[in-house]
C-alpha cells in the first residue's frame, strides 16, 4: 500500500511500487486528465507536479509518490482561474487539446519559478512537451499573458 | 454543466438509436421536408419515454434540440480533432436559430444515415470538407427551428407569425412587446407543422458566421475535463494490448502464454486475427504481461521489405512512362523543340500519423448487440466493420464518437483496421474490453503517408518560361482495393495520387503528368493532406528550379504562370507583400515561396530561413496567406493553417519512416521527432476576405511549407533540396 495525496487529498493504491504514476493515476484513481502519449518521457503528456516539481508520470514509479503531494490537472484550480487556463481560453491555445494538460503543467512550474518568462526561458522549459497539432505559438503567447495576468493580480 | 456533451456509458442509448433508425429510412440528410415531419412525430413520442430528453421536448431535426430551460444542444455529425468543428457548425445552426449562443452545448451524433456526409454519402470526417458539407444543411436546420418556434408564439398571442421575429434566444412580437423564451416555447414548437419553405439569412445579417467566436471545447481542454477514448472507462471494463506481427502481412504460428499470465493483473492472453491479446485489469499489467509473451512469427514475404531497395526500384520506375493522369498540349514535341531543359528527382518517405492519443477502442458486445467507444473520423465504415467481425447487423451496433486526440487521417481508416481489431479483442475477452495502442504500435503499425519518387522534366523557352512540363509520380494507390475505389481511382490513376500534380494551376501550354502504382504490403492511409503532402513539394520545389535557371525570379515566375488564376495570385501577391518579398534581409538569411491549390482552397507562405555552419537549419517565420471563400470562423481558420505549418515543417525537418529487413525502424518520439517549442517559427496567417462557399481549411496549410523552406535554402545556398526530410547533413558547408 502506497500513500499520498492526489490534488489536495489523501489516497492508498495498492498497485506494485513500480507501476508508473500516470496508470495508478488513471486507471485506479480516474483522474484521466493526465495523458499517455509515449511511455518515455518524451513528449510530456502526462506531465504532473510532485512536491511542486514537474515530473514525467508515465516513468515515475509510483514508489516516489510515497508520502508526496501530487498536483494533476485536474487541481489547478477548481474554476478554470489559474492564469494558464485563463490565457489558455483567451488565446485558443487548444486545437485537439490532448497534450494540452502536460503543457500547462510544465508551464505552471515555468510562472511560479520566473514570473517574467522570455521566450528563451519559455524554449527551454517547453521543450520537453510535443503538441502534434501545432499549437506552439500561442503556447508561447498565452505563457506570456498568463504571466501578465499573475503580476496583475500579485499587484492587487 | 460543460459545453460538450460527452454521451457516459448508458443502456438507454438504443432507444435513441431506434428512434434515429426511423428518419434513416426516409432518405438522406439532404431532403429535410422529405424527412421531418416523421423525424417530428417520432421525436414527440419517443422523448416521452425516456428520462434524458424530457426536458429537451422541441427536437425539429437530427441536429438540435431545445429544452424547457433553454439549453440548445446541437448535434455534430463530424468528429471534433482539434479542427473546431464543435464550435463552427453550431455557429452555422446557431445563426439561423438566433437563440443565444451562451446556452448553446454540443453533442456528437450517434452512427445514423441522418449524419451522412451530403457529398460523400457516409458518416465521415475527412478531406477538410466538414464546413463545406454542412454549410447550408446546418443553417437550414437552425432556421426551420426558428420558424416552428416563431409559429408556436404567434398561436400561444393569436397573432401573425409575419409580425414575429426571433432574437437571442427569444421570440419577439414587436407591436404588442410580447417575448417568450425559446425554451417556454418548446413544448408548442414540438406541435407545429415542420415548414417546407427554410429561407435563410442574409449574410449581411449575420452575427456569428465570420466572426472570432471563443471554442465551446476550449474550457474543458484547459481543466482535464476533456473526454477521449482513452478516458473512457465503463463497468467491468478490462485494458488490451496486441501484439502484432514485426512484419507487416506475418502470422502467429504459436505462443506461450505462461510467463505472461503470471504477470499479476493479467486475466487472460488469447490470440486474435492481428496477434495475440494480452487482457488485464489495467494497461500497465497488459503491457508488462505482453513483454512476457513469447511468440513464433511466420513472417511471410513481407520479412524482406527495405526503403533502401524500394527507393531504387521507385527512383528506375519513375524514369519510365506510367499511366497518363493528364495531358494538355504536345508535351514531347514542346520539350523536343525547347531552348534548354531542367530535370529532377524528388522523394519523400512514409510517415507516421502519430496523433499524441494513441488509438484505442472501448467494446461492449453482446450477443444482441455491440456498443463502441472510440475517436473515429469513420462512423459508418466502422459500423459496418464491426457488426460483420461481431456477427450483427450494423444497426446493432452503435458507436460513440468521443473527442479524437488528433486525427490526421488515422482515424478514418478505409478498413477500420482498429474498431475490427478491438471487436476481435472483446469477443475473447467476454467482458467489456478497451484496446490500447502503444507508441511504439502507433508508429511501428503501418496505415502511412506512401513513401513518393517524383521525376521531373521542364522545357524553356529562349526567355526562360517554361514551355513544357512533365511529371511522372511514382508511390502506392491509397484508394485501391477499398471502398472509395469506383469514386477515386479512374483508368488506374488513384486521384489520392495524382492531386496537386495534375490539377497545376500554372498556365504551361504543354503538360503531361503521368503515374506508376507499385504494390508492396506496407498499409498506407491518408495523412493530413494525403497526395498534396508530396506533390506540394515536389512541383513548387521543381518550379523553383526551373525560375533558377530560366533566370527569373520565383515570385515573379509563379505571377505571370497564374495570370488566369485571380484567386490564387491574390493570395501569392498578399503572402509576397506581408512577407516585405522585395526588401533585402540581413546576410545569412533568405527567403523562400510556395503556393498550392488544395481542397478547393489557395495559400501561399513566404519561409525565412538561416543556415548555420554545422547544417543546423532555422526557419525563423513563416508568413501564410489562404483563401478558403466564406470563413466561418476566423479564429479556428487561423488556427488550422498554423497547425497545418508545424504539421508540415515535422515533415519537412524531421520525420521518416523506413524499413529494413521488413522491420521498421524507428518505434517513438526518439527517432521519430516531432518538432518542438525551440523549433517552432513565428507564424502570420492573413486571410483572404471572400463571399464564395467555404472551403477546406484542416489540411491546405501543410502542403506549401515544405516547399517553401527548400525554396530558401535553394536561395541562400545555390543547392536544390530534393528529398524529404532535409537533414543537417545536406546543408553542411563544406
Amino acid at each position: 500500500m502506497i500513500s499520498f495525496t492526489v490534488n489536495g487529498k489523501p489516497v492508498s493504491v495498492e498497485d506494485p511500487p513500480s507501476t508508473p504514476l500516470l496508470w495508478v493515476l488513471r486507471d485506479s484513481l480516474k483522474l484521466t486528465g493526465t495523458k499517455y502519449g509515449c511511455g518515455m518521457a518524451l513528449c510530456g503528456a502526462c506531465t504532473v507536479h510532485i512536491d511542486g516539481e514537474a515530473v514525467r508520470s508515465c516513468v515515475a514509479p509510483i514508489s516516489r509518490a510515497e508520502g508526496k503531494k501530487i498536483t494533476t490537472i485536474e487541481g489547478i484550480s477548481s474554476d478554470l482561474t489559474h492564469p494558464l487556463q485563463e490565457a489558455w481560453i483567451e488565446i485558443e491555445v487548444p486545437q485537439c487539446g490532448y497534450c494540452q494538460s502536460g503543457q500547462i503543467m510544465s508551464a505552471a512550474v515555468l510562472l511560479r519559478e520566473n514570473p517574467k518568462p522570455t521566450d528563451e526561458d519559455i524554449d527551454e522549459a517547453m521543450s520537453g512537451n510535443i503538441c502534434r497539432c501545432g499549437t506552439y505559438p500561442r503556447i508561447r503567447r498565452a505563457i506570456h499573458r498568463a504571466a501578465e495576468i499573475q503580476t496583475q493580480r500579485s499587484a492587487k | 454543466m460543460t459545453a460538450i456533451g460527452f454521451r457516459e456509458p448508458k443502456r438507454a442509448e438504443m432507444k435513441r438509436r431506434d428512434f434515429l433508425k426511423t428518419t434513416a429510412t426516409l432518405g438522406s440528410g439532404l431532403l429535410i421536408s422529405a424527412y421531418i415531419p416523421q423525424w417530428n412525430k417520432v421525436t414527440a413520442k419517443t422523448l416521452s419515454g425516456t428520462s434524458v430528453d424530457a426536458t429537451h421536448p422541441f427536437a425539429p431535426n437530427a441536429f438540435v434540440r431545445i429544452g424547457t430551460d433553454d439549453s440548445i444542444t446541437i448535434i455534430a455529425n463530424h468528429s471534433e480533432m482539434g479542427q473546431g468543428v464543435y464550435t463552427s457548425l453550431p455557429m452555422l445552426l446557431a445563426e439561423d436559430l438566433e437563440c443565444d449562443w451562451s446556452k448553446v452545448r454540443v453533442e456528437g451524433a450517434p452512427v445514423d444515415a441522418a449524419y451522412n456526409h451530403t457529398a460523400f454519402g457516409i458518416q465521415m470526417t475527412g478531406g477538410s470538407t466538414s464546413t463545406t458539407s454542412e454549410y447550408d444543411r446546418f443553417r437550414k436546420m437552425g432556421a426551420m427551428a426558428r420558424l416552428m418556434l416563431v409559429s408556436a408564439a404567434a398561436q400561444s398571442w393569436n397573432v401573425d407569425p409575419q409580425a414575429c421575429h426571433a432574437e437571442q434566444g427569444f421570440v419577439i412580437h414587436a407591436a404588442s412587446g410580447k417575448r417568450a423564451s425559446f425554451g417556454s416555447l418548446a413544448e408548442l414548437a414540438s406541435q407545429q407543422t415542420p415548414p417546407t419553405n427554410i429561407p435563410l439569412k442574409d449574410p449581411k445579417e449575420f452575427t456569428l458566421i465570420g466572426k472570432p467566436v471563443h471554442r465551446l471545447d476550449t474550457p474543458s481542454k484547459t481543466n482535464g475535463t476533456a473526454q477521449f477514448g482513452l478516458d473512457v472507462y465503463i463497468p467491468g471494463m478490462l485494458t488490451a494490448v496486441v501484439a502484432r506481427a514485426p512484419v507487416f502481412g506475418g502470422k502467429v504460428v504459436s505462443f506461450k502464454a505462461e510467463k505472461a499470465k503470471a504477470v499479476p493483473g493479467v486475466v487472460n492472453v488469447s490470440q486474435v486475427p492481428s496477434g495475440v491479446a494480452v487482457i488485464a485489469s489495467g494497461f500497465w499489467p497488459a503491457k508488462l504481461g505482453r513483454e512476457e509473451l513469447d511468440i513464433t512469427w511466420n513472417d511471410g514475404p513481407g520479412k524482406d521489405l527495405s526503403s533502401v531497395a524500394m527507393r531504387e526500384e521507385f527512383a528506375k520506375t519513375s524514369r519510365t512512362p506510367g499511366l497518363i493522369a493528364r495531358k494538355v498540349g504536345d508535351p514531347s514535341a514542346a520539350m523536343a523543340g525547347a531552348a534548354r531543359k531542367v530535370t529532377a528527382e524528388y522523394e519523400v518517405p512514409y510517415l507516421s500519423h502519430s496523433m499524441m492519443e494513441p488509438l484505442n477502442t472501448v467494446v461492449d458486445l453482446h450477443e444482441d448487440r455491440c456498443e463502441i467507444w472510440t475517436g473515429t473520423q469513420f462512423q459508418t465504415g466502422d459500423r459496418a466493420a464491426a457488426a460483420k467481425v461481431a456477427g450483427l447487423k450494423p444497426e446493432q451496433v452503435q458507436i460513440h464518437t468521443t473527442l479524437l486526440g488528433g486525427g490526421f487521417g488515422r482515424r478514418a481508416n478505409p478498413f477500420s483496421d482498429f474498431v475490427s481489431e478491438a471487436v476481435e479483442v472483446a469477443k475473447v475477452a467476454k467482458v467489456p474490453v478497451k484496446v490500447v495502442w502503444t507508441r511504439e504500435d502507433d508508429i511501428r503499425g503501418g496505415w502511412y503517408r506512401p513513401m513518393w519518387y517524383d521525376h521531373f522534366e521542364a522545357g524553356l523557352d529562349a526567355q526562360g518560361n517554361p514551355v513544357a512540363w512533365t511529371h511522372t509520380i511514382v508511390g502506392q494507390s491509397i484508394m485501391t482495393g477499398t471502398m472509395f475505389e469506383s469514386f477515386g481511382v479512374k483508368n488506374g490513376v488513384d486521384s489520392a495520387s495524382v492531386e496537386g500534380a495534375a490539377d497545376i494551376l500554372y498556365g504551361i501550354p504543354n503538360v503531361q503528368v503521368d503515374l506508376h502504382s507499385p504494390k508492396n504490403l506496407v498499409p498506407v492511409q491518408w495523412w493530413r493532406s494525403v497526395g498534396h503532402s508530396h506533390t506540394g513539394f515536389s512541383v513548387e520545389t521543381f518550379l523553383d528550379e526551373v525560375a533558377h535557371a530560366g533566370g527569373k525570379d520565383p515570385y515573379q515566375l509563379r505571377r505571370t504562370l497564374l495570370a488566369g488564376q485571380p484567386r490564387m495570385l491574390a493570395v501569392l501577391d498578399l503572402a509576397a507583400k506581408k512577407a516585405n518579398w522585395d526588401s533585402p534581409l540581413p546576410a545569412g538569411r533568405a527567403r523562400g515561396i510556395a503556393g498550392h491549390f488544395s481542397f478547393d482552397s489557395y495559400v501561399a507562405q513566404v519561409a525565412e530561413i538561416s543556415i548555420e555552419k554545422d547544417g543546423t537549419l532555422h526557419v525563423h517565420k513563416i508568413v501564410a496567406a489562404v483563401d478558403c471563400g466564406r470563413v466561418v470562423n476566423p479564429d479556428t481558420v487561423k488556427a488550422q493553417i498554423e497547425g497545418g505549418i508545424i504539421f508540415g515543417l515535422t515533415a519537412a525537418l524531421k520525420t521518416e519512416i523506413t524499413l529494413q529487413n521488413g522491420r521498421i525502424q524507428q518505434s517513438n518520439f526518439h527517432n521519430y521527432p516531432m518538432l518542438r517549442m525551440f523549433e517552432a517559427p513565428e507564424i502570420e496567417v492573413y486571410i483572404v476576405e471572400s463571399t464564395e462557399k467555404p472551403t477546406g481549411v484542416g489540411e491546405p496549410g501543410v502542403p506549401p511549407v515544405a516547399p517553401a523552406v527548400a525554396n530558401a535554402i535553394l536561395a541562400l545556398t545555390g543547392k536544390p533540396i530534393r528529398r524529404l526530410p532535409i537533414k543537417a547533413e545536406d546543408l553542411r558547408s563544406a
